[in-house]
Protein backbone atom coordinates (compact mmCIF):
# COMPACT_ATOMS: atom_id res chain seq x y z
CA UNK A 1 0.00 0.00 0.00
CA UNK A 2 2.73 2.64 0.01
CA UNK A 3 6.55 2.33 -1.20
CA UNK A 4 5.34 2.12 -5.26
CA UNK A 5 1.71 4.56 -4.02
CA UNK A 6 3.59 7.06 -2.32
CA UNK A 7 3.37 10.12 -4.97
CA UNK A 8 -0.12 11.33 -5.94
CA UNK A 9 0.31 10.55 -10.00
CA UNK A 10 1.76 7.77 -11.50
CA UNK A 11 1.64 9.10 -14.84
CA UNK A 12 1.66 13.09 -16.34
CA UNK A 13 -1.85 12.23 -17.84
CA UNK A 14 -3.56 12.05 -14.29
CA UNK A 15 -1.86 15.33 -13.57
CA UNK A 16 -3.85 16.98 -16.47
CA UNK A 17 -7.16 15.37 -15.62
CA UNK A 18 -7.16 16.49 -12.12
CA UNK A 19 -6.13 19.75 -13.28
CA UNK A 20 -8.58 20.09 -15.57
CA UNK A 21 -11.63 19.30 -13.03
CA UNK A 22 -10.38 21.95 -10.85
CA UNK A 23 -10.22 24.79 -13.52
CA UNK A 24 -13.36 23.89 -15.24
CA UNK A 25 -15.23 23.73 -12.20
CA UNK A 26 -14.09 27.23 -11.25
CA UNK A 27 -14.71 28.55 -15.08
CA UNK A 28 -18.01 27.05 -14.72
CA UNK A 29 -18.69 28.81 -11.00
CA UNK A 30 -19.71 25.75 -9.74
CA UNK A 31 -19.53 24.38 -6.10
CA UNK A 32 -16.54 21.66 -5.74
CA UNK A 33 -19.08 19.61 -4.54
CA UNK A 34 -20.92 19.35 -8.39
CA UNK A 35 -17.53 17.41 -9.05
CA UNK A 36 -17.24 15.85 -6.19
CA UNK A 37 -20.54 14.59 -6.23
CA UNK A 38 -19.83 12.72 -9.35
CA UNK A 39 -16.42 11.43 -8.27
CA UNK A 40 -18.22 9.90 -5.70
CA UNK A 41 -20.58 8.13 -7.72
CA UNK A 42 -17.72 7.18 -10.23
CA UNK A 43 -15.85 5.51 -7.24
CA UNK A 44 -18.97 3.64 -5.67
CA UNK A 45 -20.03 2.49 -9.40
CA UNK A 46 -16.55 0.40 -10.05
CA UNK A 47 -14.71 0.26 -6.53
CA UNK A 48 -12.21 -1.83 -7.95
CA UNK A 49 -11.38 0.74 -11.19
CA UNK A 50 -8.27 2.73 -11.02
CA UNK A 51 -8.69 6.40 -9.08
CA UNK A 52 -8.12 8.26 -11.63
CA UNK A 53 -10.31 6.38 -14.31
CA UNK A 54 -13.28 6.98 -11.69
CA UNK A 55 -12.16 10.51 -12.17
CA UNK A 56 -11.88 10.85 -15.56
CA UNK A 57 -15.22 9.66 -15.73
CA UNK A 58 -17.00 11.88 -13.17
CA UNK A 59 -14.96 14.79 -15.32
CA UNK A 60 -16.85 13.28 -18.76
CA UNK A 61 -20.25 13.27 -16.48
CA UNK A 62 -19.39 16.50 -15.76
CA UNK A 63 -18.58 17.88 -19.52
CA UNK A 64 -21.57 15.84 -20.82
CA UNK A 65 -23.96 17.97 -18.13
CA UNK A 66 -22.90 21.06 -20.12
CA UNK A 67 -25.27 22.67 -22.62
CA UNK A 68 -24.13 21.92 -26.65
CA UNK A 69 -23.62 25.61 -26.85
CA UNK A 70 -21.18 25.15 -23.91
CA UNK B 1 5.82 15.04 -20.18
CA UNK B 2 8.36 14.25 -21.99
CA UNK B 3 9.70 11.12 -20.25
CA UNK B 4 6.61 9.74 -21.54
CA UNK B 5 5.76 11.01 -24.50
CA UNK B 6 6.80 7.77 -26.18
CA UNK B 7 4.44 5.95 -24.13
CA UNK B 8 0.43 5.56 -25.49
CA UNK B 9 -2.11 6.39 -22.90
CA UNK B 10 -4.50 4.30 -21.73
CA UNK B 11 -8.20 4.85 -22.75
CA UNK B 12 -8.47 7.44 -19.49
CA UNK B 13 -6.24 9.13 -20.30
CA UNK B 14 -7.68 9.51 -24.20
CA UNK B 15 -10.27 10.34 -22.89
CA UNK B 16 -9.05 13.09 -20.88
CA UNK B 17 -7.17 14.61 -23.51
CA UNK B 18 -10.40 14.39 -24.84
CA UNK B 19 -12.14 16.25 -22.53
CA UNK B 20 -9.82 19.16 -21.83
CA UNK B 21 -9.15 19.79 -25.51
CA UNK B 22 -13.65 19.68 -25.50
CA UNK B 23 -13.76 22.53 -22.50
CA UNK B 24 -10.87 24.70 -24.42
CA UNK B 25 -12.96 24.71 -27.70
CA UNK B 26 -15.73 25.13 -25.71
CA UNK B 27 -14.16 28.30 -24.24
CA UNK B 28 -15.00 27.25 -20.81
CA UNK B 29 -10.91 26.53 -19.68
CA UNK B 30 -7.55 27.39 -21.39
CA UNK B 31 -4.69 24.63 -21.66
CA UNK B 32 -2.50 27.64 -19.74
CA UNK B 33 -4.63 27.52 -16.61
CA UNK B 34 -4.89 23.91 -16.90
CA UNK B 35 -0.52 24.03 -16.84
CA UNK B 36 -0.61 26.66 -14.21
CA UNK B 37 -2.78 24.09 -12.14
CA UNK B 38 -0.52 21.30 -12.59
CA UNK B 39 2.36 23.21 -11.79
CA UNK B 40 1.42 24.74 -8.83
CA UNK B 41 0.31 21.63 -7.18
CA UNK B 42 3.36 20.01 -8.59
CA UNK B 43 5.90 22.65 -6.80
CA UNK B 44 4.35 25.15 -4.65
CA UNK B 45 1.15 23.45 -2.97
CA UNK B 46 2.38 20.72 -1.18
CA UNK B 47 2.20 19.46 1.87
CA UNK B 48 4.62 22.00 3.11
CA UNK B 49 2.15 24.29 3.96
CA UNK B 50 0.47 21.77 6.66
CA UNK B 51 3.85 21.71 7.76
CA UNK B 52 3.87 25.36 8.53
CA UNK B 53 0.69 25.22 10.14
CA UNK B 54 1.72 22.17 12.64
CA UNK B 55 5.12 23.54 13.37
CA UNK B 56 3.42 26.82 14.53
CA UNK B 57 1.15 25.20 16.79
CA UNK B 58 4.06 23.11 18.42
CA UNK B 59 5.34 26.28 19.51
CA UNK B 60 2.75 28.93 19.71
CA UNK B 61 0.10 27.19 22.09
CA UNK B 62 -2.34 29.73 21.31
CA UNK B 63 -2.49 29.31 17.85
CA UNK B 64 -2.51 25.47 18.82
CA UNK B 65 -6.12 26.52 20.46
CA UNK B 66 -7.40 28.36 18.23
CA UNK B 67 -6.27 26.14 15.49
CA UNK B 68 -8.18 22.97 17.07
CA UNK B 69 -11.24 25.48 17.70
CA UNK B 70 -11.53 26.99 14.21
CA UNK B 71 -9.21 25.24 12.02
CA UNK B 72 -10.41 27.43 8.43
CA UNK B 73 -9.48 31.10 10.40
CA UNK B 74 -6.32 29.43 12.29
CA UNK B 75 -4.31 28.90 8.87
CA UNK B 76 -5.88 31.67 7.27
CA UNK B 77 -3.67 33.60 9.78
CA UNK B 78 -0.33 32.19 7.61
CA UNK B 79 -2.06 33.18 4.69
CA UNK B 80 -2.98 29.20 4.01
CA UNK B 81 -6.55 28.78 2.43
CA UNK B 82 -8.78 28.37 -0.68
CA UNK B 83 -10.86 25.69 -1.78
CA UNK B 84 -11.66 22.61 0.64
CA UNK B 85 -9.59 24.20 2.95
CA UNK B 86 -13.22 25.97 4.57
CA UNK B 87 -14.11 22.34 5.81
CA UNK B 88 -10.85 21.80 7.92
CA UNK B 89 -10.85 20.24 10.98
CA UNK B 90 -7.53 19.79 12.75
CA UNK B 91 -7.86 16.88 15.35
CA UNK B 92 -4.68 16.45 17.69
CA UNK B 93 -2.82 13.48 18.51
CA UNK B 94 -1.59 12.40 22.23
CA UNK B 95 -0.21 10.58 24.66
CA UNK B 96 -3.42 8.78 24.69
CA UNK B 97 -4.92 9.50 21.53
CA UNK B 98 -3.80 8.87 18.08
CA UNK B 99 -5.92 9.96 14.75
CA UNK B 100 -6.06 8.20 11.56
CA UNK B 101 -7.80 10.03 8.20
CA UNK B 102 -9.72 8.80 5.47
CA UNK B 103 -12.14 9.16 2.89
CA UNK B 104 -13.75 5.99 2.81
CA UNK B 105 -16.29 7.42 -0.30
CA UNK B 106 -14.03 8.87 -2.87
CA UNK B 107 -10.89 10.83 -1.64
CA UNK B 108 -11.81 14.09 -0.35
CA UNK B 109 -8.51 15.42 1.40
CA UNK B 110 -7.43 18.96 2.44
CA UNK B 111 -5.45 20.02 -0.52
CA UNK B 112 -4.27 23.94 0.05
CA UNK B 113 -1.96 22.22 3.09
CA UNK B 114 -1.68 18.72 2.06
CA UNK B 115 -0.99 18.74 -1.75
CA UNK B 116 -2.48 16.15 -3.86
CA UNK B 117 -2.94 12.62 -1.78
CA UNK B 118 -0.62 9.94 -3.03
CA UNK B 119 -2.09 7.07 -4.74
CA UNK B 120 -2.44 4.90 -1.57
CA UNK B 121 -4.60 7.38 -0.15
CA UNK B 122 -6.60 6.86 -2.75
CA UNK B 123 -6.95 3.03 -3.21
CA UNK B 124 -9.44 0.73 -2.11
CA UNK B 125 -7.69 -1.24 0.23
CA UNK B 126 -6.70 1.48 2.31
CA UNK B 127 -10.35 3.43 2.28
CA UNK B 128 -11.73 -0.04 3.29
CA UNK B 129 -8.97 -1.20 6.00
CA UNK B 130 -8.23 2.22 7.44
CA UNK B 131 -12.10 2.34 8.87
CA UNK B 132 -12.26 -2.06 9.53
CA UNK B 133 -8.78 -2.26 11.05
CA UNK B 134 -6.64 1.09 11.21
CA UNK B 135 -3.67 -0.79 13.83
CA UNK B 136 -2.87 -3.13 11.17
CA UNK B 137 -3.08 -0.39 8.89
CA UNK B 138 -0.19 2.01 10.99
CA UNK B 139 1.61 -1.52 11.46
CA UNK B 140 2.23 -1.56 7.92
CA UNK B 141 3.05 2.35 8.11
CA UNK B 142 5.47 1.33 10.86
CA UNK B 143 3.50 2.75 13.47
CA UNK B 144 2.89 1.03 16.73
CA UNK B 145 -0.09 1.82 18.72
CA UNK B 146 -0.02 -0.05 21.90
CA UNK B 147 -3.25 -1.01 23.16
CA UNK B 148 -4.08 1.20 26.17
CA UNK B 149 -4.00 4.14 23.16
CA UNK B 150 -7.33 4.65 21.85
CA UNK B 151 -7.34 5.22 17.75
CA UNK B 152 -9.70 7.92 15.97
CA UNK B 153 -10.45 7.42 12.20
CA UNK B 154 -12.15 10.11 10.90
CA UNK B 155 -14.02 9.53 7.45
CA UNK B 156 -14.13 12.65 5.36
CA UNK B 157 -17.00 14.31 4.15
CA UNK B 158 -18.85 17.12 2.03
CA UNK B 159 -18.69 18.84 5.06
CA UNK B 160 -15.13 18.18 6.91
CA UNK B 161 -11.85 17.49 5.72
CA UNK B 162 -9.24 16.34 8.92
CA UNK B 163 -5.58 17.07 9.13
CA UNK B 164 -3.83 15.55 11.94
CA UNK B 165 -1.59 17.59 14.35
CA UNK B 166 1.01 15.36 15.42
CA UNK B 167 2.60 14.95 18.80
CA UNK B 168 6.32 17.24 18.71
CA UNK B 169 8.96 14.69 18.79
CA UNK B 170 11.14 14.89 21.58
CA UNK B 171 14.50 16.39 21.35
CA UNK B 172 13.70 19.22 20.03
CA UNK B 173 12.97 21.85 22.67
CA UNK B 174 15.09 24.45 21.32
CA UNK B 175 14.49 24.26 17.33
CA UNK B 176 13.21 27.16 15.62
CA UNK B 177 9.89 26.96 13.89
CA UNK B 178 11.59 26.48 10.21
CA UNK B 179 13.42 23.64 11.82
CA UNK B 180 10.35 22.26 13.07
CA UNK B 181 8.39 22.44 10.21
CA UNK B 182 10.85 20.02 8.42
CA UNK B 183 9.95 17.48 10.56
CA UNK B 184 6.41 17.49 9.75
CA UNK B 185 6.05 14.59 6.86
CA UNK B 186 2.49 14.56 4.99
CA UNK B 187 1.94 11.07 6.16
CA UNK B 188 2.03 11.85 9.59
CA UNK B 189 -0.70 14.44 8.74
CA UNK B 190 -2.54 12.07 7.47
CA UNK B 191 -1.99 10.07 10.67
CA UNK B 192 -0.54 7.08 9.54
CA UNK B 193 3.23 7.74 10.89
CA UNK B 194 4.28 10.10 13.40
CA UNK B 195 6.16 13.49 12.39
CA UNK B 196 10.16 12.52 11.86
CA UNK B 197 12.41 12.14 14.61
CA UNK B 198 15.32 14.65 15.16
Amino acid sequence: MTAAHDVPFEEPWQARAFATAVVAVEALGLPWDAFRDRLKAAVAADAGRPYWDSWVAALDDLVRGLSPAG
Amino acid sequence: MTTHAARPLPPAGERAAALEALLVAKGVISADAVDAVVDAFENEIGPRHGARVVARAWVDPAFRRRLLADAPSAIAELGVGGAEAEHLVVVENTEDVRNLVVCTLCSCYPWPVLGIPPLWYKSFAYRSRAVSEPRAVLREFGTEVPDDVEVRVWDASAEQRYLVLPERPEGTGEWTEEQLAALVTRDSMIGVTRAASP
